[in-house]
């Protein structure tokens, strides 16, 4: 039986006369891709939200593992064509905390080696600004990844590319889970991609949700209800 | 021209607003603040006209009323980057009638006010020049020390959402750091124009330079130029310095225009 990392128990939350979560039971185990799918506004980044300690749920609660390592890559960033660090010192900035200003030479080794893993390596000077959508992309991945997070959140990561950039991003997605068992939670409304990467799936609908194994949504989906 | 006292203390706090504007505007680009820069270069002629009234010497005055404000303006603009605006405007508004006032009240005359608003080579006193010295080692220190997490604040907001940075601590302790920059700057270039100094520098450094410590460098290095140049320049030539430190950083920034323009159609 492997590890739980999060352990979610009747969750719920509600907005003023708008409920948004109800009753959510789900958990995360070490080493899973899990996929929470669900149109727009059924609570997907709400739910990340309450994850990440950044909203107080109604009730019900959100138990994570002492001393769990969160990286996470958010939805919207402000980074225009002027944005001028380049991919390296962008993935740098997670390096936090009130410690000498320049960086030692682990930290620079671990920037060295995120380049690598999320495939940056020969534009890595080039500034951000400048980079295309996909290349974008893996820089924020990369970023989270900096502090060597036992979690990956990736929050619609692909909403905004093309079919084989988001491909490409799952690629490294997948190969950080299989090859170095980082456990991932990859929120998304793309129905095609849930059914290619993750190996489970949490689907949130109004009111209601179900998850299980992939396999499980194979069958649900037959039935015709979310295409 | 050094063996003038004058001219030597000019050099030394030109250096130091240099290396001062420079570094700090790295930041104040970064979060978008130029407005607020300037804004506090106007309250820094009211606290300078108000310390006037009262018989302090202007720096004090500055200080004063520039923590004060910046103060303010972060507390009453919150977490609402709209607002901002708006809120910057009211207390410039406020500050600058009030400077208006104190100077009509003082019995100084107005080539006084000509010094406070366009700068003076001339005015620096040694004692100036050491309280400048300490209030730049103060900034400096700051910085040194809240470096990571201000570059995180200000090149990623979004991203420090969730590295547990205490942002709204982060960003007033940013704001009395530019209130002491902007009364620093003030002494050579006047409060009209400190912002010349705390923007077009560090707004221009970044269109060839690509990491945080780079474009700190270079934009203390565009900064140096004018001042240096600026101070020489009026020293031959008898005409204000700010002018020519104004004109210098304007033609570096519109050369980085034209750097970036040609090298965007050359990718």
């Amino acid at each position: 039986m492997s590890e739980t990392l999060i352990s979610v128990e009747n969750l719920s939350l509600s907005f003023p006369n708008h409920p948004v979560l109800t009753n959510l039971s789900f958990k995360v185990n070490r080493g899973e891709f899990l996929g929470v799918i669900g149109e727009n506004g059924v609570g997907k980044t709400t739910l990340v939200r309450i994850i990440l300690n950044q909203l107080r749920p109604s009730s019900g609660e959100v138990r994570l593992k002492d001393g769990l390592k969160i990286g996470y890559v958010p939805q919207f960033r402000n980074v225009d064509i002027e944005f001028p660090l380049s991919i390296k010192d962008f993935i740098a900035l997670n390096f936090t905390g009130i410690k000498l200003p320049w960086l030692s030479k682990k930290e620079k080794a671990r920037i060295k080696k995120v380049i690598e893993l999320v495939g940056l390596t020969d534009i890595a000077n080039r500034p951000l600004g400048l980079a295309s959508g996909g290349e974008k992309q893996k820089a924020y991945l990369g970023q989270a990844l900096v502090n060597d997070p036992d979690l990956l959140i990736l929050d619609e990561s692909t909403a905004s590319l093309d079919p084989n950039t988001k491909q490409e991003l799952l690629d490294v997605v997948l190969r950080l889970n299989k090859q170095l068992g980082l456990t991932i939670l990859f929120v998304s409304h793309d129905m095609q991609l849930i059914h290619k990467y993750p190996d489970h799936y949490l689907w949130l609908r109004k009111g209601k949700y179900t998850t299980g194994a992939m396999s499980d949504l194979h069958n649900e989906n037959q039935e015709g209800q979310y295409v | 021209m050094f063996e003038l006292e004058f001219m030597r203390n000019a050099y030394f706090a030109g250096t130091l607003i240099a290396i001062v504007s420079g570094m700090m505007g790295v930041f104040v680009i970064a979060r978008d603040m130029p407005f607020m820069a300037h804004t506090l270069s106007e309250i820094g002629f009211a606290g300078a006209s108000f310390a006037v009234f009262i018989g302090w010497l202007p720096l004090n005055g500055m200080l004063a009323f520039t923590t004060v404000s910046s103060v303010l303006v972060g507390e009453l603009s919150g977490s609402v980057q709209s607002r901002r605006e708006a809120v910057i405007s009211a207390i410039s508004g406020l500050f600058i009638g009030m400077g208006i006032l104190f100077l009509s009240l003082s019995s100084k005359n107005s080539s006084y006010a000509t010094s406070i608003l366009f700068g003076s080579v001339i005015g620096i006193s040694h004692h100036e020049v050491i309280q400048m010295t300490f209030l730049s080692g103060v900034i400096l220190l700051i910085l040194l020390m809240i470096y990571r997490n201000l570059k995180d604040d200000s090149f990623d907001s979004v991203g420090a959402n969730t590295n547990h940075i205490h942002r709204s601590l982060i960003s007033i302790v940013f704001l009395v750091m530019l209130a002491f920059s902007v009364s620093v700057a003030a002494q050579i270039v006047g409060s009209l124009l400190i912002f010349v100094l705390l923007t077009l520098p560090a707004a221009s450094a970044k269109y060839y330079v690509h990491t945080v410590a780079k474009m700190m460098g270079l934009a203390v290095g565009f900064a140096l130029f004018g001042v240096w140049v600026g101070l020489y320049l009026g020293y031959l030539t008898n005409w204000p310095v700010t002018f020519f430190i104004a004109t210098i950083e304007a033609v570096i920034y519109a050369l980085a225009l034209v750097f970036n323009a040609v090298r965007k159609t050359s990718l």
